[in-house]
């Protein structure tokens, strides 16, 4: 029972981290730009939201398989292969994860007000500097909000991590897909603990992003 | 000491605003005076550097921040002029102390020593001791304003530009205020640009006076 928890955890981890850089980075400058064809990558980005999640699994097949446009090349230069892997896990938790700290970053970097951004270059900032000293900061419990989201959503990730890692007890067997496959066996108690652990987790990230979010300066 | 003449045109969705203000001033401090929606707040963000498309030449003491037909638009943190934001856009996430250090101390640069007590001498001078642990949501009107100004001062700007320096404030405290502020302004002899709608601050503060009405200077 413990295995898959732990390659949750670590899968969910990872995946946050990747999606929250990406995030962020993107957040920022959606926030900071007005240029044709904006919403439109904005939906782009929102996207793995609605998508099903088995379509999803699909795109990054055709993307990241042994024959895809970017597997393929993965492969051939550096060996990587993110099929049927716990790598591969990691990045369906990303995807899935991203649009959520990407629309909390950009909500949070567009209510700061531009002024502290000016105050600050009138006061020899650069723009990195700005952004390390005033934006970010300023917009960090509504990222760390949506980090707390972000993870919980790649910890319950299901159906485009079945698609591209598939099921591998103790190499890409997650939490989420454990408790299917218990209930295809018929362990009826091990998907009950299972679904306690991962309920338990999700609570507790759920109240930490509205903590982070209703605390202000 | 200050010879300005700024284009721009501002388009929102509802309405198109021209500027076209020049003027020179040999005071020590000079007042821009004009009605809300005159384009005064403007002028000042177009000197600092913070308007972008702004046209025309910005000299002060004889040395170009803009001339467009040199091809010379220095970005705003190179442009060594203070802004004091009307309501003084304190950084709420930083101490007093971080505050007036921000402007002397780059990213991954120590504070030197004698940045250190320069910028402590100020805060002495400016009666901000007390309050150098303090953030700025637990300051009054005053203390924000004592702090915004030395804020920009601590850079040396050579040009410090107050926009509206009083109109955060109440009647009973803008009086007072007033006063203070004209007082701090003596003692720190910086070149001051200051923006007001109000004549009793162009009295007290400055010693020329220019107005502004729609984007033009009036004589």
């Amino acid at each position: 029972m413990f295995t898959p928890l732990w390659l949750t955890l670590k899968v969910a981890l990872l995946a946050t981290l990747f999606a929250g850089a990406a995030g962020i980075a993107l957040g920022w400058w959606m926030a900071r730009r007005r240029f044709p064809g904006q919403s439109v990558l904005d939906s782009v980005l929102l996207l793995p939201m609605v998508l099903p999640p088995t379509v999803l699994g699909y795109y990054l097949i055709v993307l990241v398989g042994r024959n895809g446009l970017i597997g393929h090349w993965l492969e051939r230069w550096f060996g990587i292969t993110l099929l049927f892997t716990w790598q591969g896990a990691v990045l369906a938790a990303a995807v899935v994860s991203l649009p959520l700290i990407y629309k909390a970053a950009r909500a949070a970097f567009e209510e700061t007000d531009g002024r502290f951004a000016q105050a600050a270059r009138t006061l020899g900032a650069g723009e990195w500097e700005v952004f390390l000293r005033i934006s970010l900061p300023l917009a960090l419990r509504g990222i760390g909000a949506g980090l707390a989201l972000s993870f919980a959503r790649a910890m319950g990730e299901f159906g485009a991590t079945l698609m591209i890692a598939g099921n591998l007890p103790g190499r890409t067997q997650t939490l989420s897909v454990a408790v299917y496959a218990a209930v295809q066996a018929g362990d009826d108690r091990l998907a009950l603990s299972l679904t306690l652990v991962i309920s338990v987790v999700c609570v507790v990230l759920l109240v930490l992003a509205s903590r982070l979010l209703q605390a202000k300066h | 000491m200050l010879d300005i003449h700024l284009r721009a045109t501002l388009r929102s969705p509802d309405r198109t605003f021209a500027l076209d203000a020049a003027f020179r001033s040999e005071a020590p401090r000079t007042a821009l005076l004009g009605p809300s929606g005159s384009g005064k707040s403007t002028v000042l963000m177009a000197i600092a550097g913070l308007l972008p498309g702004a046209e025309g030449h910005v000299r002060v003491g004889g040395e170009a921040l803009l001339d467009s037909a040199r091809g010379i638009d220095l970005p705003a943190r190179a442009r060594g002029v203070g802004l004091v934001f009307q309501d003084y856009a304190l950084f709420p996430h930083m101490t007093v102390e971080e505050n007036l250090r921000f402007g002397v101390r780059r990213l991954g640069h120590a504070l030197a020593a004698d940045t250190r007590e320069r910028v402590e001498a100020l805060a002495a001078q400016f009666g901000l001791e007390a309050l150098r642990g303090a953030y700025p949501r637990h300051l009054s009107g005053g203390q924000r304003q004592r702090v915004a100004l030395a804020r920009a001062l601590a850079t040396r700007p050579r040009l410090l530009l107050l926009d509206e320096p009083l109109s955060a404030l109440d009647t009973e405290l803008r009086i007072r205020l007033r006063a203070e502020l004209a007082e701090m302004l003596e003692r720190v002899q910086v070149p001051t640009l200051l923006v007001t709608h109000d004549l009793q601050d162009v009295q007290a503060l400055a010693q020329s006076v220019v107005r502004i009405e729609a984007g033009r200077i009036v004589a």
